[in-house]
């Protein structure tokens, strides 16, 4: 069993999650957390770090941003590091090449191609 | 005695000839011979005891002058002296002749004699002496009149030189004015260019926030249309199957799928709507505007905008938005071309003061709204660098900017505060300490 900490400050992403794994929610296989800022996010983890298998971020939020996240998450914050994969805007080449430095594990560009999510969630 | 005048009358008659007439030569020459014979006979006389014969030709020679003096129109300045020495000659003659024909009246009345010689001589004293007044204030009066005569020559000269040089000055100050009216035309062409590019450079800024503003409810939208799309096929397996409990569980799902596609569609449509309205030129017609939605979207957009030019900023947006505001009138390419600058302009100032590097600092952009008084207001404070107090009462004038040239116009203030006060019959008003950040505060009428 997966759990999955989903950060965006968009609402509607929780439902677009739950009912695109929702075959995976209801066999057990995945469960999800949803921070609609990194603050919550970082909040979620303080506690329940060891459970979360894998952070999967938004970069453009208002507030601190999903690259502030990802630096703290993999700095030091953790032992060990969770694994973090980004999303970033499409052809955005700067976000891309900060979050690699910061140790980011994996990438998305939106749209989301959830096939691939899977395939990538599945292979963790 | 009778000489004597005379010789003092042709004297004076003759300097009194004009020189060059025609008339002078021949008076000169008799006026000259008389003066002679006066000359010899004052002497001759004197010493032969006035025989009769002589005073006779010397009184006839005196009426003669006398005469002459009155009459001939050479000798009009003369006229004075004529009549000054006329009752002396007078007094003299009677004198004279009444001695030599009727010495016993004359004896009787000599001392009436002797005082009408005195009152003659007197008079002509007299005379002599206003004339010589007379002519001294004559003279002072030409002098006075040659003066005013020069003057008048001078100040005639310099009319004219005034008059030439007003002329001239005319006739520059309409080359002048038909060089200012054209420039005044190429100004205003200018002007109308200067707000189209202004427009068109915060529209550019924003594309890039557009996009990104587009994108994400475009992303909603496209998931979840494809999840009804699964969700209908189990939905029909269920109906088949008979299992009407997970057929009521899916078809809600797909409800609640679809009321999300169709809010993050209409999100898009939004704006794509705005954009559409700040590309378009003002005058677009007055409609019912949502206030809170428009001005959340602004400052989405803007911030989005602020992004796609700076990657790694991010601020915070604090978004306070009161339910009791209701509906606005007003254009909303224009509510949203105010509300979109100004927002920029905050995140440029949290911006400027983040590239400070300042410790702890968190850019933050605060946008309220509220009901006070029939009117509704809107407050965008920022925490950036704030306004210097000696530019405060400049920021909304036309082509007034602090950004560094290239990056501002200097015309979204005063556009703004056009269409605000002018446009909206609003107020726009800015509260700022420096270092602590800036507050803009809007007042809008409410739709009636």
């Amino acid at each position: 069993m997966k759990h999955i900490l989903v950060v965006d400050d968009e609402a509607d992403v929780r439902d677009l999650f739950e009912q695109r794994f929702r075959k995976e929610v209801k066999s057990g296989a995945i469960s999800f957390a949803f921070a609609l800022n990194a603050d919550a996010a970082l909040d979620y983890l303080s506690e329940n770090v060891k459970a979360v298998s894998l952070i999967f971020s938004d970069i453009n939020m208002p507030g601190k941003s999903g690259l502030d996240l990802l630096s703290k998450v993999k700095k030091g914050y953790f032992d060990p590091p969770p694994v973090m994969m980004m999303i970033t805007a499409y052809g955005d080449d700067e976000n891309y090449k900060k979050a690699i430095s910061l140790g980011a594990d994996d990438f998305f560009t939106k749209p989301i191609d959830f096939l691939k999510l899977k395939e990538r969630i599945n292979n963790f | 005695m009778v000489f004597l005048i005379s010789l003092f009358m042709a004297f004076r008659m003759r300097k009194s000839l004009v020189q060059g007439e025609a008339a002078m030569l021949k008076w000169d020459k008799i006026l000259t011979w008389i003066m002679v014979f006066s000359g010899v006979l004052v002497l001759v006389n004197s010493s032969l005891n006035k025989p009769f014969l002589l005073l006779l030709a010397g009184y006839g020679l005196m009426g003669w002058l006398f005469y002459t003096c009155w009459k001939e129109p050479e000798f009009s300045s003369q006229k004075t002296l004529l009549m000054s020495l006329a009752p002396l000659g007078f007094i003299f003659f009677v004198v004279d002749f009444s001695r030599t024909l009727a010495p016993d009246f004359f004896d009787n009345y000599k001392s009436y004699f002797e005082t009408a010689k005195i009152i003659g001589f007197a008079w002509l004293i007299a005379t002599i002496i206003m004339y010589n007044r007379q002519m001294k204030a004559l003279k002072a009066e030409k002098i006075i009149r040659e003066k005013e005569a020069q003057e008048n020559r001078i100040t005639a000269a310099r009319k004219a030189q005034l008059e030439i040089l007003v002329r001239e000055r005319t006739y520059e100050l309409r080359q002048q004015n038909e060089k200012l009216k054209e420039a005044l035309e190429e100004l205003s062409a200018a002007q109308k260019q200067l707000i189209h590019s202004e427009k068109m450079a915060s529209l550019g800024e924003l594309t890039a926030g557009i996009a990104h503003e587009i994108q994400n409810p475009l992303n909603f939208v496209n998931n979840f249309a494809e999840l009804n799309e699964e969700l209908v096929d189990e939905l029909l397996d269920a109906i088949v199957q008979k299992d009407f409990k997970e057929a009521e569980t899916l078809a809600m799902a797909i409800k609640d799928n679809e009321q999300k596609v169709a809010h993050h569609g209409k999100r898009a449509d939004s704006i794509v709507k705005s954009m559409l309205q700040h590309s378009r030129g003002s005058g677009n017609a007055k409609e019912n505007i949502k206030l809170n939605d428009l001005a959340e979207e602004c400052i989405r957009l803007s911030y989005h905008g602020m992004r796609a030019k700076e990657k790694s900023f991010n601020a915070k947006m604090e978004l306070i938005l009161s339910e009791d505001v209701g509906m606005v009138e007003g254009v909303p390419g224009d509510i949203s071309r105010v509300l979109l600058n100004i927002c920029t302009n905050a995140f440029y100032a949290v911006l400027q003061r983040v590239r400070k590097g300042e410790k702890d600092y968190q850019p933050t952009i605060w946008l309220e709204t509220g009901m006070e008084n029939e009117q509704v207001w809107i407050k965008i404070r920022d925490n950036g660098g704030g306004i210097p107090a000696e530019v405060m009462d400049k920021i909304f004038q036309p082509f007034f900017t602090t950004k560094p040239t290239g990056e501002g116009t200097g015309l979204g203030l005063s556009m703004s505060f056009e269409i605000i006060t002018k446009g909206h019959g609003g107020t726009i008003n800015v509260e700022s300490q420096e270092g602590e950040g800036a507050t803009f505060i809007i007042t809008l009428p409410l739709s009636k």
